[in-house]
């Protein structure tokens, strides 16, 4: 740390932040704790509040997922600890029925991707950070931004709720594939409502972050010096502005199916449980899909974008140097934005659409390989000649990047039609997407939460259990998704109840089932010291200077910690520079922030 | 805290917040009828049989409502020139006029669909009606919407005329905007539904 003094004359006006907030207080008016803390229009105070729901939601979808674990480890045997408190419709005598396990694996999902993974990364890191690091003084439409924040909460509320309806939750997997979900329990229903709900959020944000990126950056920050953080958040947000309404189409088509008793998804002649539909039939099932993968493709970039934008920033910051190839990952993100749109129906290879759409699709999914490759190879090139600094971030987001390679790389042989055939709807597929989201993006989350807790706490996370969480997080991960490949190869179907047990051709592998299981509960085991951490950090931790970790980016040095609910800068700053100025030749620091003029922005006639 | 770029635009975009905000939500809201759209032209071709609309439809209640949605475009626009050239009292007809005609248009709604029921046509009798009824329902719900922006803009929400008549017209702009787009979403779903 601080290695080498900053040399007035060069850096004139790097305390910015820290001269502070002295005039702000005065025609600050004070506001009520209601205001201030729960309905609050703040973006960083909003920010938190996704954030720490988020979180929740995580654990609990992780919860679901080691209940599930059980049932695919010891099927038939009664859940430990727990299983006397499920209740006899869920769980008789602690034995898990298979109808609430299809409930935990459709609502596993759900949570995860809509109430986890997506609000941390866009709700929370871009609240927080993006306003911060483009020097504005608010989102564009703060009250917008709270409706959207408590939007988000109902939806999460309903999800909840399901759980206590008659029959559970909704059972047809996160996907909801018709027509097995227009025929499902009622919890199908309120699924839908949830996701309205959800839809409706994540689009009231995605408007506010775009106008916020285009409108209020601060002078000199040109599109070309934004952080790629912003980059990555502005290209999500246009993802979840123009792929999320097919999938509300389909959620109110889906609705009318279930309740007005239409037949969008409903073909004609179908016959349950020997019974014939009185339904007009005439539908297509298939027309969920697509509107379905419509949206859920481009979810995925959803997911990997924002992570990698944290990535970036903390590889920048930790080796001392600039992002290797920044506008190859700028026009590799917008890219991957556009490609994201027609890589739909790779997710339908095994649905009989055509051997002819097959192929155009199997191609553009070639093709979307292509910016990711980039910008994972743009990545490790940077760490190349780095001074590496091997913070409790950093460790995270180094381990993203093997973690995605894995995830990106076993998705090659997904994308081309022919060996789909073979991997489809095996564990395979699951071992895929979790190495990008749980390995790699949840790392890069997690490398994120210890990168910005100074900024929100004006304190550090202890080290010492960042470390334990980080080693503990990365075997065990392996541990639980490693064997999904191995399992997949030889055919195991990702939707038994009982993990294959029952099933020839899955005995040789069937003695991986308890290894995952035991992986995913020490995995839980291992989440334990970044519970204590975050909560004794808050209270206890170090503190820490508002620029901890010498960054050169505006949230990190304009800015003073923990700046909570009064406003972002004492003076909104000007940026003179790009985002990652480090170890720049001749320079007294080996940073130089955006913010701050030195005599070759003078010499260039660069005014103020 | 002033958020900047409420009222007057930024020099380099040349808009304001809100503008800017009302031309993405328009563009997700064009995914979300294209999504519908989409949903009909698939179900349509799939079928061994399809409907006219206009065996079906009353085609002269829908040219009505037509006449009546372009018209209520027409009084949006001249509520905000009105504004524009600072004559709060015809921006109060004008925008009242808008309102009325939606309400009109609605009123005709109602009607095309009780005589729907009474014949027993319901969103279950087939994946025409089905896609007619959900595609009109969504709409007059935009209708709707659009019904109480406006009146929150033409009743308590214009007296921020007195003190910030800029960003008072830009509101009415952006309403302008959204009416607009729901005016043009009727004017593919009429054809679409009733002619084809």
């Amino acid at each position: 740390m601080a290695d080498g003094h900053i040399s007035h004359k060069q850096v004139e006006g790097i305390g910015v932040g820290v001269q502070t907030h002295v005039h702000h207080e005065e025609h600050h008016h004070e506001l009520s704790f209601l205001r201030q803390y729960v309905f609050s229009t703040d973006h960083k105070v909003i920010g938190i509040q996704y954030g720490i729901t988020s979180l929740l939601f995580l654990l609990f979808g992780f919860t679901l997922m080691m209940i599930m674990r059980w049932q695919l480890a010891y099927p038939g045997e009664a859940i430990p600890l727990i299983g006397q408190w499920l209740g006899p419709d869920r769980a008789p005598d602690g034995i898990m029925l298979p109808e609430f396990y299809n409930q935990l694996g459709a609502m596993h999902g759900t949570i995860m991707v809509f109430l986890g993974v997506v609000p941390l990364a866009v709700g929370a890191f871009g609240n927080y950070v993006m306003p911060l690091q483009i020097g504005a003084v608010d989102m564009a439409f703060p009250k917008l931004n709270m409706m959207s924040y408590w939007v988000y909460f109902t939806g999460g509320v309903t999800m909840l709720v399901s759980f206590f309806l008659p029959g559970g939750a909704a059972n047809s997997g996160w996907t909801s594939y018709a027509p097995l979900s227009v025929i499902a329990t009622v919890g199908q229903t309120v699924w839908l409502i949830g996701m309205v709900f959800l839809i409706t959020s994540s689009l009231l944000g995605s408007v506010n972050f775009i106008v916020t990126i285009v409108q209020l950056r601060t002078n000199g920050l040109t599109f070309m010096r934004l952080p790629f953080f912003v980059w990555a958040q502005f290209v999500t947000s246009f993802l979840l502005l123009l792929a999320f309404p097919p999938l509300e189409a389909a959620g109110v088509l889906q609705l009318m199916d279930r309740i007005a008793g239409t037949s969008f998804f409903m073909p004609s002649g179908l016959v349950v449980s020997g019974v014939p539909l009185t339904n007009a039939g005439g539908g297509s099932p298939l027309l969920w899909q697509h509107l379905f993968w419509f949206l859920a493709h481009p979810e995925v970039y959803v997911l990997i974008l924002p992570a990698m934008g944290i990535v970036a920033e903390i590889i920048a910051n930790n080796t001392r140097k600039p992002i290797w190839g920044y506008k190859s990952i700028v026009f590799a993100a917008v890219f991957l934005g556009f490609m994201s749109f027609v890589v739909w129906a790779h997710h339908m290879f095994m649905t009989g659409m055509g051997t002819v759409i097959s192929t155009f699709f199997q191609t553009t999914t070639m093709i979307i390989s292509i910016p990711s490759i980039i910008i994972l190879t743009a990545f490790f090139l940077s760490l190349w000649g780095g001074s590496i600094r091997f913070t409790t971030p950093m460790l995270f987001a180094l381990a993203f990047l093997p973690m995605f390679g894995i995830g990106g790389l076993t998705g090659l042989p997904l994308g081309l039609s022919a060996p789909d055939i073979h991997l489809h709807d095996t564990y395979y597929v699951i071992g895929h997407f979790h190495y990008v989201v749980a390995p790699g993006t949840l790392m890069a989350l997690f490398a994120g939460i210890y990168y910005w807790y100074p900024k929100v706490t004006g304190r550090k996370m202890s080290d010492v259990l960042g470390r334990l969480h980080f080693w503990g997080s990365f075997i065990f991960l392996n541990g639980v998704f490693m064997p999904m490949f191995i399992q997949g190869l030889a055919g195991v179907s990702r939707r038994l109840y009982d993990g294959g047990a029952q099933y020839a051709h899955a005995q040789s592998v069937l003695q991986w089932n308890e290894v995952m299981s035991v992986s995913a509960w020490c995995l839980g085991l291992a989440q334990i010291p970044f519970i204590i951490n975050f909560f004794w950090s808050a209270k206890k931790g170090e503190k820490v200077a508002d620029n901890h970790w010498e960054a050169t980016t505006l949230d990190m040095a304009a800015t003073t910690s923990p700046p909570l609910a009064h406003g972002n800068f004492a003076r909104v700053p000007e940026v003179h520079r790009g985002p990652y100025e480090y170890s720049v030749p001749g320079a007294t620091t080996d940073f130089i922030p955006q913010h701050v003029r030195t005599e070759s922005n003078v010499e260039r006639g660069e005014h103020r | 805290m002033n958020i900047p770029y409420t009222s007057t635009a930024r020099l380099d975009t040349g808009l304001y917040n809100a503008k800017l905000g009302i031309w993405l939500f328009l563009a997700s809201e064009v995914m979300l009828f294209g999504a519908l759209f989409s949903t009909y032209v698939l179900l349509r071709v799939n079928a061994p049989t399809w409907p006219h609309g206009y065996e079906l439809l009353n085609v002269p209640l829908a040219t009505l409502n037509t006449i009546v949605l372009i018209s209520s475009s027409v009084t949006m626009v001249m509520s905000w020139a009105s504004l524009m050239m600072k004559k709060f009292g015809k921006f109060k007809l004008y925008m009242g006029l808008t309102i009325l005609l939606a309400f009109v248009f609605l009123v005709v709604k109602y009607f095309e669909y009780t005589a729907k029921f009474e014949h027993h046509l319901f969103p279950s009798t087939n994946t025409f009606l089905a896609i007619y009824f959900t595609i009109t329902a969504l709409h007059g719900l935009h209708i709707l919407g659009g019904i109480v922006v406006n009146t929150y803009l033409w009743g308590p929400g214009s007296k921020m005329w007195q003190n910030d008549p800029q960003r008072f017209t830009n509101r009415v702009e952006v309403a302008g905007l959204y009416w607009h787009f729901v005016d043009l979403v009727w004017i593919f779903l009429f054809p679409v539904l009733y002619l084809l």
